[in-house]
């Protein structure tokens, strides 16, 4: 058997007490824990922490090239590594737009450059030159590039024509699209739920069906071309409806929501409080118990944050003014945490949520704690406690509607390829 | 009574017991706006800014004189609404605001919550004079006051609200002022023009006029914005006048006493017939009239609080 390099001794995984050994940046074993001596290998004592797959975002807005004092890769890429993320998937709006091989690769340097260990950037490719939803982008270019999936994130595309073009040419390259389901007609630049909420805050109102009615569009789609589809940010149970009624067709549909629809209801946006604006908008409680019954049943498949970081003057202005989106790397990790403490999820629906279905969705590295997957794990106290604020926040937005909030549960350190990161 | 609210930003900040106290006090001040001389000295020395981040001739020279006729100084800080779409000013405008030490501001503005936004971060006492679709305090409490005048009660009455209400700051205020003081709230507009879940409002909402008109004893039309038609929610101004607007059919139909309201400026032949805005029924100068008295009595009430 090869030396460990490194031991991590002591360590709960999955109810038991165990030695991690890791060698050459990959698994060597797992063993019941012991006192052996292994020469020449850095040993960490890990006594009453949980040992945790590192985590993999699927959906994450880095801003840069473009807007970096939004946010710019190394920022991002750290929020996410003291946030548990090993793997990050980012959106292509930026400016210029990724969509284009120089882009990609420019992305990839930046991301090098700041963390040669990772987390690993993976950049999602525009599915439509510019996102501007009128002529394909250079999708094989791109996926030669680095990018694991396109998406014409945060501007759908309304030509279903052009759409199921997109679909057809994209499949070529074995990357999914992810789509941003929101019927364009129905949305009125909203960021707040349409119903009663809205009404009483006299704020225009985004109704569900505007998510729904394209997500019905895109698994019409799915299934008639026989495609992959993945839906990004879903919100509401008529949504969750028909993915289940796709998934029961055998439609190929995965699909993934965010911490903030499962832990917060449009009730949230009294008061005007920008930081609550995120498009798709917050939903009612009867959205939330279907969500998470979805993810109970596997109708969602996986979590992801949507980052979407912005200065604090973006965010002090009028409700209608402010754009949408929740900085979420630093906290994604404790809420959902929250979800299994309360019972409302199981740490299995965790893991798979956060870990392996985006990894096999994507083609990303996975870490099952096999032998032989790559040594991408965190050590994990699930009842410290922390508050979220501007100091704790690694990302340079501050901007999330947690904000003062205590959370329970914190990475202590975080291993990449076998190397202490945090 | 005390005073004790900083801020008015809507009616639902206010319990029956504050809205007669409004009332009373602005019967008072309705007695000096008929005297000779119409001014009182009772906020010399305070100031008022007057913030109308969105036009409106009307409320601004109500609110303008409600504070001469106090002895308040009144500033007007104008500002089109073009360059007021980026957001820094709004921020920046209560900082400056701030600066200068006044007494009050009284803010118009076309973002729903923009009066709370400023609330927030002033010490000086802020009354909306109408935010985005959101609210409308003053202008329920002068409705309120002028059938008030009229009724002396406004419990066991029922009151229509006719037209565009989903895009309405004055039908939302309307709607819960009327109903904490005992009043019954109908509605009646296209279903294009109610707000979405309607069915959660306390109010009965009909589609035909006629039904909606049987009995009432008063009836508050809305201005249509002629707009509505491009925006795809009424296909054209003629069959919203036949179908939705006010007309002496309704005011047959109606209680014999019915009174008839708008808030202004009317659209005359479109949500409310020529006649009827100049007959007996109509209510509409002394809405203007008491929208002076409800204003004196809101600046003192608020610029002379208990802190
Ligand atoms: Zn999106």
């Amino acid at each position: 058997m090869t030396n460990p390099e490194l031991v991590i001794r002591k360590a709960v995984w999955k109810g038991e007490e165990v030695d991690l050994l890791v060698a050459d940046g990959k698994i060597l074993d797992i063993i019941p824990s012991s006192d052996a001596m292994y020469e020449g290998a850095e040993v960490v004592a890990a006594r009453g922490y949980l040992l945790m797959p590192s985590l993999t975002d699927v959906h994450t807005h880095l801003r840069e090239p473009g807007f970096e004092y939004k946010e710019d890769i190394a920022s991002g890429l750290k929020a996410a590594v003291h946030g548990g993320f090993s793997n990050i998937m980012c959106m292509a709006n930026t400016s210029p737009v990724n969509d284009n091989a120089v882009i990609t690769a420019e992305m990839l340097n930046k991301a090098h450059a700041a963390f040669p260990n990772g987390p690993r950037l993976f950049p999602v490719g525009a599915l439509t030159k510019g996102l501007e939803a009128k002529e394909l982008s250079s999708m094989h270019d791109l996926a030669d590039a680095g990018c694991v999936a396109f998406s014409n994130d945060g501007v759908p595309v309304k030509n279903t024509e052009l759409f199921r073009r997109a679909l057809e040419y994209a499949s070529d390259t074995g990357k999914p699209v992810i789509d941003h389901c929101e019927d364009p007609y129905l949305e009125l630049g909203a960021g707040m739920n349409e119903g009663a909420v809205s009404s009483l805050l006299g704020l225009a109102g985004q109704p569900d069906v505007a998510e729904a009615a394209q997500v019905a569009r895109d698994l019409l789609l799915a299934e008639y071309l026989d495609i992959h589809i993945h839906l990004a940010h879903i919100s509401c149970r008529k949504s969750i409806d028909l993915i289940a009624w796709a998934k029961k067709r055998g439609v190929k549909v995965t699909a993934e929501t965010c911490p903030h629809y499962l832990l917060l209801t449009e009730e949230a946006v009294e008061g005007y409080g920008t930081d609550t604006k995120v498009n798709p908008p917050l939903r009612t409680a009867d959205d939330v118990e279907a969500l998470l019954q979805a993810i109970r049943e596997g109708i969602i498949d996986m979590f992801a944050t949507d980052h979407a970081p912005h200065a604090a003057h973006e965010k002090e202005v009028e409700f209608m003014v402010a754009p949408c989106g929740i900085s979420g790397l630093d906290s994604a990790l404790s809420l959902t945490w929250e979800l299994v403490a309360s019972g409302k999820i199981t740490f299995d629906d965790f893991i798979r949520m956060w870990t392996t279905a985006p990894c096999e969705t994507f083609g990303l590295p996975l870490n099952s704690f096999k032998k032989g997957d790559v040594a991408d794990f965190f050590l994990f106290a699930p009842d410290e406690e922390w508050t979220l604020s501007p100091e704790t926040m690694h990302s340079k937005g501050k901007n999330t509607p947690f904000l003062g909030q205590t959370l329970k549960g914190r990475v202590i350190s975080h291993f990449l390829g076998g190397k202490k990161i945090v | 009574m005390e005073w004790r609210h900083k801020d008015l930003l809507d009616i639902s900040q206010l319990s029956k017991e504050d809205v007669w106290h409004i009332f009373e006090t602005a019967t008072y001040f309705q007695e000096i706006n008929s005297r000779p001389v119409k001014k009182v000295p009772t906020l010399k020395g305070h100031s008022v800014v007057l913030f109308f981040a969105e036009p409106s001739t009307r409320t601004k020279t109500s609110f303008d004189m409600a504070g001469k006729r106090l002895s308040c100084d009144t500033f007007s800080l104008a500002k089109s609404s073009s360059s007021l779409t980026k957001g820094e000013t709004l921020k920046d405008t209560a900082l400056t605001l701030e600066a200068m030490n006044i007494d009050g501001i009284v803010i118009r503005h076309w973002a729903s919550g923009a009066a709370a936004f400023l609330a927030e971060r002033l010490d000086c006492s802020v009354i909306n004079a109408g935010d985005g679709r959101h609210a409308h305090p003053t202008q329920a409490l002068l409705d309120g006051f002028t059938l008030y005048q009229e009724w002396g009660a406004l419990e066991g009455k029922t009151v229509l609200i006719l037209g565009d209400i989903a895009h309405s700051r004055v039908a939302r205020s309307n709607v819960i002022m009327l109903t904490m003081m005992g009043a019954k709230v109908r509605f009646c507009a296209p279903r294009t023009l109610l707000p979405p879940n309607i069915k959660s409002w306390p109010v009965e909402v009909f589609s035909d006029v006629n039904e909606a008109s049987k009995g009432v004893d008063a009836i508050m039309c809305l201005r249509l914005q002629l707009e509505r038609q491009q925006a795809g929610l009424l296909p054209d101004v003629r069959e919203y006048s036949r179908y939705f607007g006010l007309g002496p059919k309704q005011v047959e139909l109606a209680s014999p006493n019915v009174k008839i309201l708008h808030p202004g400026p009317m659209n005359r032949g479109v949500e409310i017939d020529s006649a009827l805005a100049d007959s007996a029924s109509s209510l509409v100068l002394d809405q203007v009239a008491s929208g002076v008295a409800v204003r004196m009595a809101l600046l003192y009430l608020y610029l002379t609080r208990k802190k």
